[in-house]
């Protein structure tokens, strides 16, 4: 065995490694350098997030503007606290945008849709999305279902 | 009775005795003195033979899992109409579970068993012997090279096994079962972390690469210099790696993913 096929064939072996450490970073998990330039934080308080998670997308008329960083319990207001990082280049969310808990599809994950609102004033790092609109919890749905059909 | 008890003993003791000259080994062949001038060229050579020659074994089944993984889901998925979710499941199953895995399975198979048997029989035909007698250290020269190779080449197979598994799921459910492509991989995308997922397993396959090449060569340099226990040793170190890659496997899922 020549030591020229010997490298040649270690270095293509290498070579295929990280293409595939690439392949999987960037076409796999998504993980997408443009994006990870970071953001600012905005928060809201919802009643109920249901099934919201971390990295859950923000999105703007379907379209991803950032994602939930982390949910807490507002321990002052006994609400979620949800912490949500905004793209840098999002500059168009006022401060009387509103922000709601929906799911995509029937079965599919659960996201934050943000309207944009008419003020002029932008939201900034930091800032709180006062209009919050909770998830869609089935239960409590069909409680007030059974609970309206009985007093009528 | 107290034979029983002698022979279970015994038994005890020399697995004892087995653990600890296979730490001695280790150490002695990675820590003591390493000489990176000399070395890399050998080491280049057993890279390719230990990585570059597992390549088609580790292509080929890592297509055809994720063919099956794709298969599989879709016939479940599709009962709840949500056969979109395909692209998550495959690639979580793979990242996290299936690539480190099989790899590691089929690495031990392939190389492994190749590494016992070819230094049990420079053991048989008392090379390593020779060696020792013109001072040139076995472990530096034989051992340490073929360590550092496994554990170089492990990680490198799981990953691409990982992807070539993944382009065989995309090619079942995208291209014949008719998925849409964009729901596919944005599904997959959404769900898989890099950090969560990715560096996790990757971090399962250098553990695994570590314990099938520390078993292999072991085996190897141990063994009974006859070809009978050549061939026992060889079948050691599959099945001894075969466990340890298993049993490991629960623990390192366990203290990652679990809520341990």
């Amino acid at each position: 065995m020549r030591m020229r096929t010997v490298e040649i064939g270690v270095g293509a072996f290498m070579l295929a490694g990280i293409l595939a450490l690439v392949v999987l970073a960037l076409n796999v998990s998504g993980l997408n350098p443009a994006e990870q330039t970071g953001g600012y934080k905005v928060y809201a308080r919802f009643d109920n997030i249901g099934g919201l998670t971390p990295r859950a997308k923000v999105a703007m008329s379907g379209v991803q503007i950032g994602q939930v960083k982390a949910i807490r319990i507002d321990k002052d207001m006994l609400m979620a606290e949800v912490e949500m990082e905004i793209f840098n280049d999002v500059d168009y969310l006022t401060v009387d945008s509103s922000a709601s808990i929906l799911t995509a599809g029937l079965l599919g994950e659960q996201y934050i849709g943000v309207v944009p609102g008419a003020e002029e004033d932008l939201l900034g790092e930091g800032d709180f999305i006062q209009d919050t609109q909770s998830a869609l919890v089935l239960e409590e749905l069909i409680g007030k279902f059974l609970f309206n059909k009985v007093s009528e | 009775m107290l034979d029983i008890l002698q022979r279970l003993g015994h038994k005890a003791l020399s697995r004892l005795a087995a653990i600890g000259r296979a730490g001695q080994l280790l150490l002695q062949s990675l820590v003591a003195a390493p000489q990176p001038l000399t070395m890399l060229p050998l080491v280049l050579k057993q890279i390719y033979f230990v990585g570059v020659l597992s390549l088609v074994i580790i292509v080929v089944s890592g297509g055809f899992i994720g063919m099956v993984l794709g298969l599989q889901g879709y016939t479940i998925l599709v009962d709840y109409g949500s056969e979109q979710a395909v692209g998550q499941m495959v690639a979580l199953s793979l990242v996290r579970e299936l690539a480190p895995v099989v790899a590691a399975l089929l690495f031990a198979g392939r190389a492994g068993s190749a590494l016992t048997a070819e230094i049990g029989l420079m053991k048989a035909t008392e090379q390593l012997a020779s060696l020792e007698m013109i001072g040139v250290d076995p472990l530096r020269r034989i051992i340490a090279p073929r360590l550092w190779a496994g554990f170089i080449c492990m990680p490198i197979l799981a990953i691409i096994f990982a992807v070539v598994g993944i382009w065989g799921g995309s090619l079942v459910a995208v291209d014949w079962l008719g998925i849409y492509e964009g729901s596919f991989w944005a599904n997959m995308q959404q769900s898989v972390d890099f950090y969560d997922d990715v560096v996790n397993g990757i971090i399962k396959a250098v553990c695994f690469g570590i314990v099938v090449t520390w078993i292999a060569v072991f085996e190897g340099y141990d063994c009974i210099p006859t070809s009978e226990g050549i061939s026992q040793a060889t079948t050691r170190t599959v099945v001894y790696s075969s466990l340890a890659v298993l049993g490991l496997d629960f623990i390192l899922t366990a203290l990652m993913f679990g809520e341990l």
